[in-house]
């Protein structure tokens, strides 16, 4: 029961964070929904290793990985943003058309 | 009855995330996430994770990102004029989400639905446990370090690419 109950939830914190990160003007609101995404995913597997796999917990040690990719991640994206706030002064996503016509 | 209780804020918070009409609550509302998330590690009994996973997310993660955004003047409205140009195709991955909720539900979690109706699925008893039991700590470690010790040791170069990158950046 409980299994089935965070499995539900990891996969809505995911379609939530795929929702957001698709229609998100805004480049800080895209980042924190990949930051759920990445949460989503850091529980589906704790709770996979948690009920069935006690010998090797491949997806507990997994989910660390995923931990530290994720602060990685944060650290890169927001220096990104910053510099791109710093040349263009907005932090809209759909306002790097110059290649359009 | 104490999951749900611990868990319905991330249900709220989460769609909020994508829906706050300011960016300082798009930051805020992740960190009630993260600390359903640690609570829900509590209640599995993986006391080392439900310890980590805040004071990763909220501690670092989130809190680098409110810098980021109290830094910047960032427009508090934003026009929703493109939301209804992703339906079709992302209706259709909703529907394919839910689709296969069904295969995970039984009727007893939600009845009257048309889901499975053997109450016996999933269900997993750990007797080791009440004999003597590693805690989550332990058992982490004598993996990370010795079975994945290689990979372990590979991850740090994923600070290294962090660091070049920031200095790049600057």
């Amino acid at each position: 029961m409980m299994l089935e109950h965070i499995l539900v939830l990891s996969a809505y914190l995911f379609s939530i964070g795929i929702y957001g990160l698709i229609t998100s003007q805004n480049m800080v609101r895209a980042l924190m929904c990949l930051e759920l995404i990445l949460n989503a995913v850091n529980i589906n597997f704790v709770t996979f290793s948690d009920f069935f796999d006690s010998r090797q917990l491949k997806g507990n040690i997994f989910s660390i990985f995923v931990i530290a990719i994720a602060a990685a991640e944060v650290a890169i994206g927001s220096a990104i943003v910053s510099s791109i706030y710093r040349t263009r002064k907005s932090t809209r996503i759909n306002q790097s058309t110059l290649l359009n016509k | 009855m104490i999951l749900s209780v611990l868990s319905s804020p991330a249900l709220v918070s989460g769609l909020m995330v994508a829906r706050a009409k300011n960016p300082v609550h798009s930051v805020l509302f992740p960190i009630l996430v993260f600390r359903d998330t640690s609570s829900l590690l509590l209640l599995l009994g993986l006391y080392f994770s439900a310890m980590i996973f805040p004071v990763v997310h909220i501690g670092a993660i989130a809190v680098s990102f409110l810098f980021v955004v109290m830094m910047f003047y960032i427009q508090i409205a934003e026009i929703h004029e493109e939301v209804l140009r992703y339906l079709p195709v992302s209706g259709i991955i909703g529907l394919i989400f839910w689709w296969e909720m069904f295969f995970i539900l039984d009727n007893e979690t939600i009845p009257l639905l048309p889901t499975q109706r053997n109450t016996t699925s999933l269900r997993y008893t750990v007797y080791a446990v009440k004999v003597r039991s590693w805690t989550n700590l332990e058992t982490l470690g004598n993996l990370l370090y010795t079975y994945y010790s290689v990979w372990f040791l590979v991850s740090s170069t994923i600070f290294k690419a962090l660091s070049w990158g920031v200095s790049l950046l600057k």
